[in-house]
């Protein structure tokens, strides 16, 4: 286990304050009152993992916060960082019935929260089974979400799981990618540690890209789970890319989360609509850009951020630019970056540019998001397994690939979506295996 | 305008309206009732006057429910601890200055004749306009031979009413304790006594709570408790029943001033069409304050205005013989329930009541097909929540899945799947989906066809008694 940490960092705690604050003791309890405790509750039913929602809310208004957490944990190891982190205007809360009542939905995010915060300052460690009382071994490829949510459950259930992680810090995006206002570095780092301490192997700047490696993988563990999630972004391909001040979204946000990347002045662009668009924009505000664009190439109907990003965004100051495209980025004699746009229509399902509407902004930093290749580096050495675009390809209920040795999951295997879907797909893999070696045990 | 005032209660009371304060905190000393009174309650009973005691602290404790605070309220405090020159010289003032509301003097002393007959005398003389003889005082001073000591005994209740009755001028009003087996049979002997009216219900003995890292119940009084009165919504039903009872036995039938629980007009309205000329506030004053009278008296003359009532007398007791035994009502009144479908929320509450809790008739088979008949030809709730849970469902990421999941192709606003659908063939009409479901009258109870004519289970069994007999021949 690397040492790594992320230090505290008071200025940039101060920048991202929560969005989501945690609710104080009796705030909480009231909001719990509220849930109408649904049998087979639509929220339970639009996780990913199915956590039992009115069965921890009722446990708050009762006081019984540690049978809350470790009814949330029950099914979802990360509820933690899956409590600020989810976009649950789509999924839990999106569900409630009390848009059908009297309109405000529980705020479920808040209540596992509260739940999971008291169970931390507690500082109790999980129960697991006695370690090994199942004899599999499983190797899980990435630190990320996935990756942590197959061996956690693995190791609850007596397996052996041991987590390769190329970098120094696990946690994956959960540690480097989401916003710092949604989930801080230091709680993912925190929540990665709990499932350490249960028992699983971290390896950090463990590398796996050759067939070499891999094959020393499949000599030491019974199965390997695959959770790499998604490559390097997508780049523009337009002149210019390449030079000092353009940082991809991810880099920039893994910059500033890691202390790395502490303020910023002047103009910001940012190219792209979708979550990780407005993640950037957002944080370049608070990190003191004065004047921070959204560019994209479509217009505020087709963008694919979730409505409530969008919304968040408007309210930090960020402005948008619809329908324009980028197609060079040049440099002005003061080194401040020009990036030349045009407006864009679409015709017949292609964006053709318009005439004579070059725009170019003199900006400080371009930050394309346009989305995340495959991981290609690795899956194209995993052999005898599927792929579709560059995703694996899995069984969807148990997360195993065309190999049989090998299980998938997260943004790996389902193209990228949230850190709640990687843990289902990881606690699915983990189930999925530990029937398998039951059976082979039998 | 309706009139909503009093007329000669229990012979001889009037007031601007039916609400008095109970005898309790809010009625302790004469500043506050006259505030009470600038408020608009039309009456008050004094806090009970006798030789001061000296309280405890502390003295209340409470229930909450569900985060809604005192839905019971409990105490230990005793009756006045002012001097009785005091609470009469305030009481002479208060009258003084307001001379058309009720002010009534609650009593307590030692089990004496000559000390009721000093205290009538000195309270009448003070210019009260009725006595209230405390006898329900369930804590403290029933250690001493008072309050529900007297309350619970027939026996001890005449005599000591028939000792007030020796002097008093003024309307004598027994106040009951609900602590007795059946409080018709004190209400029968105030009756024989002579009393002119009763007021019921005063506290229920109780323990309120017990402090789980301490053990001590509440409320602790240096390390212990004692039981004490239970009062507040709570308590409601029960002084509506122990109401009810009285009002429909001629032997205690007397004018009732009813209280317990009120802390609205509809509750005020209740008592009423039990019976009572007037209902005492306590509980809900001590939460709010005497501001709460305000809706009290406009919503019982809206009320009125609605349903064409001019007087409290056109409506007081209508509902008395709306309560009858259990056995002469209608074994072939028939209702099943009904779920709108266009109001359910699809909380599907009444699905795991009916199954759990009722004769499981409310499934959740409106897609899979509707089927009729006992349990095991339906879904169990727990097979549907395993369903639920193996059930692979993902974040929609992108517009089109998030559009999709907006989508309900349904006709109603809830997913069909989640509307329950009610078996009315083995629907036995007990209410309890309609009690629990969150939505205002989204299940309603509907009357099917009678399967027969009206009967009686005891009609039915007098009917066999009678086949059962052998014929003439």
């Amino acid at each position: 286990m690397s040492t790594a940490t992320i230090p505290d960092d008071l200025l940039l705690r101060e920048r991202f304050t929560e969005i989501k604050p945690p609710l104080s003791p009796q705030a909480a309890v009231i909001e719990s009152n509220r849930c109408l405790n649904c049998f087979d509750a639509p929220c339970t039913a639009a996780c990913p993992t199915h956590i039992d929602v009115p069965g921890f809310i009722k446990r708050i208004s009762t006081g019984n916060l540690r049978g809350s957490a470790l009814r949330i944990l029950d099914a979802n190891i990360l509820g933690s960082s899956c409590a600020k982190a989810c976009p649950v205007e789509v999924l839990c809360e999106g569900a409630c019935v009390m848009h059908r009542y009297n309109h405000e939905p529980i705020q479920i995010a808040r209540l596992q929260r509260h739940a999971m915060d008291s169970f931390q300052a507690t500082g109790e460690e999980l129960l697991t089974a006695p370690r090994g009382s199942r004899n599999v071994q499983v190797a899980c490829i990435g630190g990320g979400p996935a990756s942590l949510a197959c061996a956690a459950e693995l190791c609850r259930h007596g397996a052996q799981a041991t987590i390769l992680e190329r970098k120094d810090l696990l946690g994956g995006l959960n540690t480097y990618g989401v916003a710092e206002y949604k989930l801080r570095a230091s709680d993912s780092l925190r929540e990665a540690e709990m499932i350490r301490r249960m028992g699983v192997e971290f390896r950090t700047g463990a590398a796996i890209d050759t067939a070499e490696a891999l094959e020393e993988l499949e000599s030491e563990f019974d199965f390997l789970f695959v959770g790499v999630g998604l490559g390097a972004m997508q780049r523009m391909n337009i002149p210019g890319e390449d030079q000092k001040g353009v940082l991809n979204a991810l880099e920039f946000i893994a910059s500033y989360k890691t202390g790395r990347l502490r303020e910023m002045t002047g103009t910001v662009v940012v190219v792209g609509a979708g979550n990780t668009a407005i993640d950037a924009a957002n944080a370049a505000r608070r990190l003191g850009a004065e004047t921070v664009y959204l560019l994209y190439r479509r217009g505020e109907r087709e963008m694919s951020a979730f409505d409530f990003e969008y919304e968040h965004a408007k309210h930090e100051g960020v402005q948008f630019l619809w329908r324009r495209q980028p197609y060079a980025i040049r440099t002005n004699e003061r080194g401040r970056l020009l990036l030349d746009t045009v407006q864009v229509s679409e015709v017949e399902k292609s964006l053709l540019p318009v005439p004579d509407s070059e725009y170019t902004i003199e900006c400080d930093y371009v930050i394309p998001a346009i989305g995340q290749s495959p991981f290609a580096q690795l899956v194209q050495e995993l052999r005898r397994i599927e792929l579709s675009n560059g995703i694996i390809v899995v069984d969807p209920e148990t997360g195993q690939t065309g190999n049989s040795r090998y299980f998938a999951g997260g943004d790996c295997a389902n193209g990228g979506r949230e850190v709640v879907d990687a843990v289902a797909d990881g606690k699915r893999a983990a189930r999925a295996i530990l029937k398998i070696a039951e059976a082979a045990y039998a | 305008m309706p009139d909503i005032r009093v007329h000669q209660f229990a012979g001889g009371i009037d007031a601007p309206n039916p609400f008095w304060l109970a005898s309790g905190p809010p009625t302790n000393t004469g500043e506050q009732i006259m505030r009470a009174f600038d408020a608009g309650w039309g009456g008050a009973v004094w806090k009970t006057i006798g030789e001061p005691i000296t309280n405890v602290c502390s003295r209340y404790s409470s229930v909450d429910c569900n985060g809604v605070r005192m839905m019971g309220l409990n105490n230990i405090e005793l009756i006045t601890d002012r001097s009785i020159e005091a609470n009469l010289r305030e009481l002479a003032e208060v009258k003084k200055r307001y001379p058309y509301h009720a002010i009534i003097a609650s009593l307590m002393v030692e089990s004496k004749r000559d000390a009721w007959h000093e205290i009538v005398q000195r309270t009448e003389d003070a210019g009260a306009d009725g006595l209230e003889l405390n006898f329900g005082c369930p804590h403290g001073m029933s250690e001493r031979g008072m309050g529900s000591a007297v309350g619970q005994v027939p026996e001890y209740t005449e005599m000591i009413t028939t000792w007030v009755k020796e002097k008093a001028c003024t309307p004598v009003l027994v106040k009951l304790t609900p602590n007795v087996t059946d409080i018709r049979t004190i209400a029968s002997a105030a009756r024989r006594a002579g009393a002119d009216g009763l007021s019921a219900i005063n506290t229920i003995n109780s323990i309120t709570g017990i402090d789980l890292d301490t053990f001590v119940p509440r409320p602790n009084v240096d390390g212990v408790s004692t039981h004490g009165g239970y009062c507040g919504p709570a308590v409601k039903p029960i002084a509506l029943n122990m109401a009810q009872q009285i009002m429909a036995d001629p032997a205690a039938a007397l004018p009732l001033s009813g209280m317990g629980g009120i802390a609205n007009w509809r509750d005020a309205v209740e008592f009423m069409l039990l019976g009572c000329g007037t209902v005492q506030v306590c509980t809900a004053v001590m939460h709010y304050g005497y501001r709460v009278v305000e809706d009290m008296a406009e919503g019982l003359e809206n009320w009125m205005r609605t349903k064409g009532f001019a007087t409290l007398e056109d409506f007081r007791g209508l509902s008395i013989e709306r309560v009858t035994d259990w056995k002469h009502l209608n074994l072939n009144y028939k209702i099943v329930a009904h779920i709108n479908e266009q109001t359910c929320i699809g909380c599907d509450l009444c699905h795991i009541a009916c199954w759990d809790g009722a004769h499981q008739c409310i499934h959740l088979d409106r897609v899979e097909g509707p089927v009729d008949g006992p349990a095991p030809l339906h879904s169990t709730p727990a097979f549907i929540e395993e369903r639920m849970r193996s059930s692979i469902s993902t974040t929609p990421v992108t517009r089109q899945e998030r559009a999709a999941a907006l989508t309900n192709h349904g006709p109603y606003p809830t997913p069909l799947d989640r509307i329950p659908r009610v078996d009315e063939t083995e629907c036995v009409g007990c209410n309890l989906c309609a009690l629990v479901c969150p939505v205002d009258e989204c299940i309603t109870m509907v009357r099917v066809d009678s399967v027969g004519r009206a009967e009686t289970w005891e009609q039915r069994s007098r009917g066999a008694e009678c086949a059962a007999e052998p014929q003439p021949s």
